[in-house]
């Protein structure tokens, strides 16, 4: 199977009151394209800042990231926004909908970036799917939290991306919407053989996936396969 | 990877559109700041614009006549010939200042006297009640009276009037001659005679000053220039004065620059307050969309889309700003020519200025893309990596070198649109670098402050004014954009107070106390003993008398006119020679005058030389400097001199002041006239002292000053209630910028405030806590922008308007309890919400 995501020897290192502070240490995996896999760890384990790195959000400070076969530690921000436009997809614990758009145009806009056309039946098509064809005119503020998360996961798959990173995208939720968010995920990502990169501190919810990654310290101290996932 | 992909600006222009839908009433604060500021401009251009037009469709009827050739003093009889030859049809006025006894009234009053003959005017009228009098007064021996003298004689129509030795009978009102304005007949009213009678008015002795003017008709502009090509040497050669349509037009134009000139400052504050707004009030906006951005950037948004589409929004709102700023500014343009019309020639029509609304609605759009360009470009550096956590912007900001051109941006804009406002390029720059000291002060100020709260910080005592405290460093504090923009906006508004105190106390004249309050003119030497005699019969005092003689330079450091215009390399200004300058000789220099260069001789020298004293401003204004040779024409005979030294003289003093001061000994026996001050101490006294004068020497002039104060003090009521008026807008736009950044501020202390009520602060708490944060911010804030007010004010008074510094500190005072007030009180106001409403509702509506 192709790899989607390559990570070698990378590092993150930022400045604190004068002092560099080693967040990531020559990191190395790959994931391969289709597969589901969770990054999990304490906090201040340095999960999240793989994330940021791996999606192109960040800059590395050593090593290199290949994602779809572009080495997007070497890109312009620009590059990479586009790098993500087309082909990256986001899930936030804290939702992060654009407060001023409705639930409609917030699963719209990775598409009308591409500068796609009638791209309104496909966005009410993944509302519906989430269950919310009848909330696309409510902005983000008039709506709970479970149902802001299912606005995000529309949003997230509406550009078809090749792979979906998703950080502790339950974090916010009760168990009984965390569930329905989660099984949610799972069957989008299975419909569009989309890679899906999980960080979270659920175990539950990393079992779900094929792959377990353990961080610590900013090191991998464990990366082993689910058989039961 | 996908070919790079191409700007879509409609799509841009979509989530400008999207995302300004939550936000209007926040944007319509940042257009709030700017509205005032283009309203007065625009209100301020527009009425320029028409006193340009009036101007040039009244020019004619102001002149009344194709050309006007005038004189001081009697044209010789080798150019008579030719002034009885120029043109169609052709008029003449003698005029002079004299008493005039109203024999109804029983009272007297000093006025100017034209004696008319000829059709005159040409265009216009005399305006007249009855109207026909205009016109038929030549015929009889009949007067037209200045309507202002009718009222205050209690006159009317039909009665009499005494000029000089004759009585007239009077045919009617004079409501406006041509070219006069309100201004002008409170004081000095026209009695219009028949020009035939006026040698038995008994006037017209040696000595008098007449004026000599021939109007003439001649046909259209290129017969009037042709014309004036063959003429205008001749007439120069005479010292003749003239004037035509386009001059006039020119001359009208330039006079009401200045008052246009200083009302477009006036605007030009209030935008550059409107500016501080906008540029603060942007500031906030974007801090607070950072996360929307990332969340943009996470999707895939460039940085330059990210910048585009919160720059259309600002440059719309600024449209907008400008547009309603304009509709504004054209609505207050009715009413400045209803303020103004006494001070002004022509009667000002209020015609719309499509010019005018097209700069301000230009403005609008410019100031708030150039002043919310610095906060904007920083969205290019906004990281997506904020949707995960805090970035922190750095280097990267001061780094930034699209910031450092905004910068440059900024100040060209200030420099160049003061250069058009303040017409100086120096006084552009000055006004420039008075904005960054201010600017640099204040962000200095605020910096201190943050850093003195973190040091000594108090580890102990109230709670709540330890938050109130820690709220002024703590991440997200407000405290550099709001002493910056509540600092600036106050230093402006207390300026405007201080300066406006300042013209108001130099123009003022003080009739109070022991100040002369009487002038008599034009006594001759004959007279000198026997006025001076009546003046103590009547107890009064004889507080000056001096010797007035009228003189010309004819040549400066051995160069005539003709010679110095012809020399392009002469720093002489040629103005020097054309008009006629009124001198005195002494050998003391008076309390208000003060030698500022060279040095003071009361007598000719002994080798004969002789060191005149010129005023400073009138020799700067010359361009002679101490040790120049000047040439006098006393009456034909002419008198080499060098200027021996400059004096700095108070004008506002009452008494008689001069250009030009001779030593004693050169000019005892030229022809001259006299002038004596005195005091009267009730109008009763005046009356009495004015008739027995009027009497015994009907040619000398009375000026009663308390009448003229008052006339003033009404002209500067109105003027000061035009400054006031306009400064109005400046108060009201800083009041405004003031509002809308505290309100805007509440956004970054809403959440702060949500925790503590979650956590069961009560609501005196948070109240305590806010006050306090707002309490520190607009005092200081104040205080120190105060404080540059006072600095800047004492620059001008010192540099530009040369007066002594003593301002009134009270409405500083004033402006700094009610600034520090209603920073606090809009504080309170913007936390309201957290208080009555439950912390989930406050979060989910407002954030």
């Amino acid at each position: 199977m192709d790899k989607i995501l390559k990570v070698e020897n990378l590092g993150k290192t930022y400045q604190s009151a004068g002092k560099n502070l080693t967040v990531l240490n020559e990191v190395n995996f790959s994931i391969e394209a289709g597969s589901t896999v969770s990054i999990v760890g304490p906090s201040g384990s340095g999960k999240t800042t793989l994330l940021g790195l791996c999606a192109g959000l960040d800059r590395s400070s050593s090593g290199s990231i290949e994602l779809n076969g572009l080495r997007i530690d070497q890109l312009s921000e620009d590059k990479r926004a586009q790098v993500r436009n087309e082909h990256v997809g986001f899930i936030f614990q804290n939702f992060q909908l654009l407060p001023t758009l409705t639930a409609l145009e917030n699963v719209m806009v990775p598409l009308e970036l591409r500068g796609e056309k009638n791209i309104k039946g496909r966005a009410l098509d993944l509302l519906d799917k989430v269950g919310l064809a009848s909330r696309g005119h409510h902005y983000p503020s008039q709506l709970s939290g479970g149902e802001q998360q299912r606005v995000s996961l529309a949003r997230a798959f509406s550009n078809s991306p090749k792979i979906l990173f998703a950080d502790e995208p339950t974090g916010n939720l009760d168990a009984e919407t965390s569930a329905r968010i989660v099984k949610l995920l799972f069957d989008l990502n299975h419909e569009q053989g989309t890679t899906l990169v999980l960080v979270t501190h659920d175990m539950d919810l990393a079992q779900k996936t094929q792959r377990i990654i353990r961080i610590k310290g900013g090191a991998i101290i464990s990366d082993e396969f689910v058989t039961s996932a | 990877m996908e070919s790079k992909r191409p700007l879509n600006l409609p799509w841009l222009f979509k989530m400008a559109w999207r995302d300004s839908r939550r936000n209007r009433s926040r944007l319509f604060l940042f257009i709030s700041s700017i509205i005032l500021g283009i309203a007065a401009l625009v209100a301020i251009y527009s009425f320029g614009d028409n006193l340009a037009e009036d101007i040039d469709d009244q020019a004619a009827t102001l002149l009344g006549a194709d050309l006007v050739v005038s004189s001081n003093k009697k044209p010789s009889d080798k150019i008579v010939p030719l002034l009885d030859s120029i043109g169609n049809d052709r008029s003449k006025e003698q005029s002079f200042a004299s008493m005039v006894l109203f024999p109804t009234a029983g009272g007297t009053r000093l006025v100017q006297i034209r004696a008319l003959e000829g059709n005159y005017p040409y265009y216009g009228e005399i305006e007249t009640e009855p109207a026909a009098a205009g016109k038929t007064f030549r015929q009889g021996r009949d007067a037209l009276v200045d309507k202002t003298l009718m009222l205050q004689f209690n006159t009317k129509v039909g009665d009499s009037i005494k000029v000089g030795e004759l009585s007239f009978e009077i045919a009617g009102v004079l409501n406006k001659a041509p070219g006069q304005t309100g201004l002008s007949s409170s004081i000095a009213p026209i009695v219009y005679i028949p020009f035939r009678y006026l040698q038995k008015t008994g006037l017209m002795q040696r000595g008098s000053r007449v004026n000599y003017k021939y109007f003439y008709r001649i046909g259209n502009a290129t017969q009037v220039e042709k014309t004036l090509k063959n003429i205008s040497g001749k007439l120069e050669k005479e010292g003749l004065d003239y004037d035509t349509i386009a001059s006039q037009k020119k001359d009208t134009g330039r006079s009401f620059e200045d008052l246009t000139q200083f009302l477009s400052l006036v605007g030009f504050i209030a935008l550059l307050l409107g500016c501080i707004g906008v540029a603060s009030s942007i500031h906030i906006y974007i801090r607070e969309k950072i996360n929307s951005i990332a969340v943009l950037r996470c999707l895939g948004l460039k940085g330059w889309e990210a910048f585009l589409i919160y720059l259309i929004q600002i440059a719309g709102i600024g449209l907008i700003g400008g547009i309603i700023g304009a509709a504004i500014g054209t609505l207050v343009q009715q009413l400045l020519p209803l303020v103004l019309k006494d001070i002004l020639p022509v009667a000002i029509s209020s015609n719309i200025s499509w010019a005018a609304i097209g700069q301000g609605i230009l403005l609008g759009l410019v100031i708030s893309v150039l002043f919310g360009l610095l906060p904007l470009i920083s969205i290019r550096k906004i990281s997506p990596l904020n949707t995960l956590r805090v970035v922190h912007e750095g280097a990267s900001k001061i780094n930034d070198p699209l910031k450092w051109l905004v910068y440059a941006l900024v100040l060209l804009f200030i420099v160049a649109f003061g250069y058009f406002q303040l017409d100086g390029i120096k006084q552009a720059l000055i006004f420039t670098a008075g904005v960054i000291v201010s600017f640099l002060v204040l962000t200095g100020i605020a910096s201190l402050l943050v850093w003195m709260v973190r040091r000594f910080f108090p580890t102990s005592g109230s709670y709540l004014l330890r938050q109130g405290l820690a709220n002024l460093f703590r991440p997200n504090n407000q405290t550099l954009i709001l002493i910056v923009t509540i600092g600036l906006g106050t230093a402006f508004i207390s300026t405007l107070f201080l300066v406006q105190d300042i013209l108001i106390k130099r123009v003022s004249l003080s009739a109070s106390g022991n100040q002369p309050n009487i002038v008599l003119f034009d006594i001759q030497p004959e007279q000198k003993q026997e006025i001076a005699r009546v003046t103590q019969a009547n107890r009064l005092p004889i507080i000056q008398q001096v010797p007035i003689i009228t003189v010309r330079i004819e040549e400066i450091n051995g160069k005539t006119a003709a010679e110095v215009k012809k020399d392009s390399s002469s720093k002489i200004s040629p103005k020097a020679f054309g008009s006629e300058l009124r001198v005195t000789f002494r050998d003391t220099l008076t309390a208000a005058e003060r030698i500022s260069e060279g040095k003071w001789r009361g007598n000719t020298d002994k080798d004969g030389t002789i060191y005149v004293s010129l005023e400073e401003q009138y020799a700067n204004r010359i361009r002679v400097n101490v040790g120049d040779t000047l040439t006098f024409n006393v009456q034909g005979a002419l008198v080499p001199t060098i200027v021996g030294s400059f004096r700095e003289v108070d004008w506002n003093r009452i008494q008689t002041n001069f250009r030009v001061l001779f030593p004693k000994g050169v000019l005892e026996d030229a022809p001259q006239f006299h002038v004596l001050i005195t005091r009267v101490p009730d109008s009763k006294a005046s009356v009495s002292f004015q008739q027995q004068l009027v009497q015994k020497f009907p040619n000398i002039s009375v000026i009663d000053l308390t009448l003229v104060l008052s006339v003033l003090d009404e002209i500067l009521t109105k003027i000061g209630f035009v400054i006031k008026f306009m400064a109005a807008f400046s108060i009201v736009t800083g009041v405004v910028v003031l509002i809308a950044s505290v309100l805007i501020s509440k956004y970054q202390r809403i959440q702060e405030s949500v925790l503590l009520r979650t956590m069961g602060a009560k609501r005196r708490q948070i109240l305590i806590i806010t006050a306090l944060e707002y309490f520190f911010l607009g005092a200081l804030a104040s205080f120190t922008g105060i404080l540059l007010s006072i600095l800047a004010s004492w620059a001008l008074a010192k540099f530009s308007f040369k007066t002594a510094f003593a301002p009134d500190l009270s409405p500083a005072l004033v402006l700094f309890v009610a600034i520090s007030m209603l920073t606090v009180i809009i504080g309170l106001f913007n936390i309201r919400g957290i208080l009555n409403r439950p912390p989930l509702e406050v979060l989910r509506k407002d954030l």
